[in-house]
């Protein structure tokens, strides 16, 4: 018997019938659970949007997220010159299509950020950032910023919310990195994330960021509280990284431009 | 091995003939995957899976199988598994999925899939096959879910997330043991369960592969 299966128009006929079936048994499960996945990512973006603007609570069910979130604004916002853009500008129909990480590494929708100036150490920025607003009676009263930067091991991917002021935190999170468990790991530790609420970015003339991650804790009579986050213990470089990731974000190359517009309520 | 009875190849592979104590294989995702109990779980359910089905699919075509393509054959087969597997995981446990990230993936990879189909499914049929693979993905899983017991409660003073010895982080007493967090613990935990399985198991310890010879003092004349 093994001679006859183990000839060449035989071992070719069983290669084909094998890789027919089982392709077909890989697409169909494919397919039809595509849907199911498509739902459980957005969901998941949608709660790490609101996580970050402080407006999660935890067990919030599917449904009441796609109710919060939907009194959010997706927009799409020219990072150089601070003004809104249509989707179409960067190729797309739907705002949330838009994925402004991919668009860093496409040299069309993105630049070069010089070696001295880059804090965060992203290397190449998108033009263009794909941001959540939130208005309450015609009036803005918080916004929600993707940030991202390198800690110790990884990039940092997260979002910061302000409030309408733009300058005060709301809230901070990061759904994305691999920094070292029970170290940098914990800056998803939510008493640690709590610290940022209420912190000022901009100083009094509300020019250059200044938030600081600070060793030793922040008391009560420390100079500048309303800029400094206690560092994260026994994980310096990641809470260099936070610190460093936050001020370029808020800074000239990051969102400083539009805020200020926010502030003139020129946008 | 042809005669062997259902019980016998359902309940051997647990202690008697671990994948991972004994044949040592699949150690990579032991420990990637065992920081805590749930994720475990999930990676345990899907290697069961896996293996269980890669077995009986195996087995069915056994006899159709050329011998000079039996290996592309049967890793096809583990590839489709794995990818349906974590298509599942994606759709229905999404933020396990995204905890387990590449792991269900490199299930593909996974010694004990591949060497059962080789070693048994082979040379089985498809019933006591598919018997097969679940004993071996029960003794992979018993081996994972006793790691995780350790690295999870005593690196994150918690079982299942639920908190167990509240952690001083969150203004609790325990001082977590970074080091269970990171990969090399897993080294420890499975070293010493393979310990107390030989001391249980005696028969379980290998013959020396060599023999120190008697140490002799020869005077230079």
């Amino acid at each position: 018997m093994a001679k006859v299966k183990d000839t060449v128009p035989r071992t070719l006929m069983v290669a084909l019938v094998l890789s027919i079936a089982f392709s077909v048994v890989v697409s169909t499960a494919a397919v039809l659970l595509r849907p199911a996945q498509v739902k459980n990512q957005n969901l998941d973006i949608r709660s790490n949007i609101l996580a970050a603007a402080g407006m999660l609570e935890p067990g919030t069910g599917a449904e009441e997220i796609e109710e919060i979130f939907s009194r959010f604004e997706v927009r799409l916002l020219d990072l150089d010159t601070g003004e809104y853009v249509e989707p179409s500008a960067v190729g797309v129909k739907d705002p949330m299509k838009y994925d402004m990480y991919k668009a860093a590494s496409n040299p069309e929708l993105s630049t070069d950020i010089p070696a001295a100036e880059d804090k965060a150490g992203i290397k190449r920025r998108p033009n263009v950032a794909k941001i959540f607003t939130l208005s309450e009676n015609g009036e803005l009263v918080r916004v929600v910023l993707p940030v991202h930067g390198y800690g110790l091991w990884s990039t940092l991917y997260g979002f910061i919310s302000l409030k309408g002021d733009a300058n005060t935190i709301e809230g901070l999170g990061f759904y994305d990195h691999a920094e070292t468990p029970g170290l940098g790991g914990e800056v998803d530790n939510p008493r640690w994330k709590k610290q940022w609420v209420g912190k000022e970015v901009y100083g009094e003339n509300l020019e250059e960021p200044q938030i600081q991650l600070v060793k030793g804790g922040v008391g009560a009579n420390v100079a500048d509280k309303e800029h400094k986050v206690d560092a994260l213990s026994g994980a310096t470089l990641t809470s260099r990284g936070v610190q460093q990731l936050v001020n370029y974000w808020m800074g000239d190359r990051g969102y400083e431009t539009y805020l200020k517009k926010l502030r003139q309520g020129e946008v | 091995m042809a005669d062997a009875t259902a019980k016998q190849v359902l309940f051997e592979p647990i202690f008697s003939n671990n994948p991972i104590a004994l044949q040592i294989l699949g150690i990579c995702s032991a420990l990637a995957v065992t920081t805590s109990m749930n994720v475990t779980l999930v990676m345990c359910a899907a290697v069961i899976a896996v293996t269980a089905f890669s077995n009986l699919a195996v087995s069915l075509v056994r006899t159709q199988i050329p011998g000079s393509i039996r290996i592309i054959v049967q890793m096809t087969i583990i590839a489709s598994l794995v990818i349906v597997v974590d298509q599942v995981l994606k759709a229905y446990a999404y933020e396990i999925s995204k905890q387990l990230s590449v792991f269900v993936g490199l299930i593909i990879t996974n010694c004990i899939v591949m060497g059962r189909a080789e070693g048994f499914a082979m040379k089985n049929g498809p019933w006591l096959s598919f018997l097969d693979g679940i004993g071996n993905g029960m003794g992979y899983s018993v081996l994972l879910i006793f790691v995780a017991f350790f690295r999870e409660l005593l690196g994150a003073g918690s079982l299942f997330g639920f908190s167990i010895m509240p952690v001083v982080n969150e203004g609790g007493w325990y001082i977590p043991n970074g080091l269970l967090l990171l990969p090399p613990s897993a080294f420890f935990i499975i070293g010493l369960a393979i310990w107390g399985l030989r001391t249980w198991k005696p028969e379980q310890v290998e013959e020396n592969d060599y023999k120190l010879s008697r140490h002799t003092v020869k005077e230079a004349f």
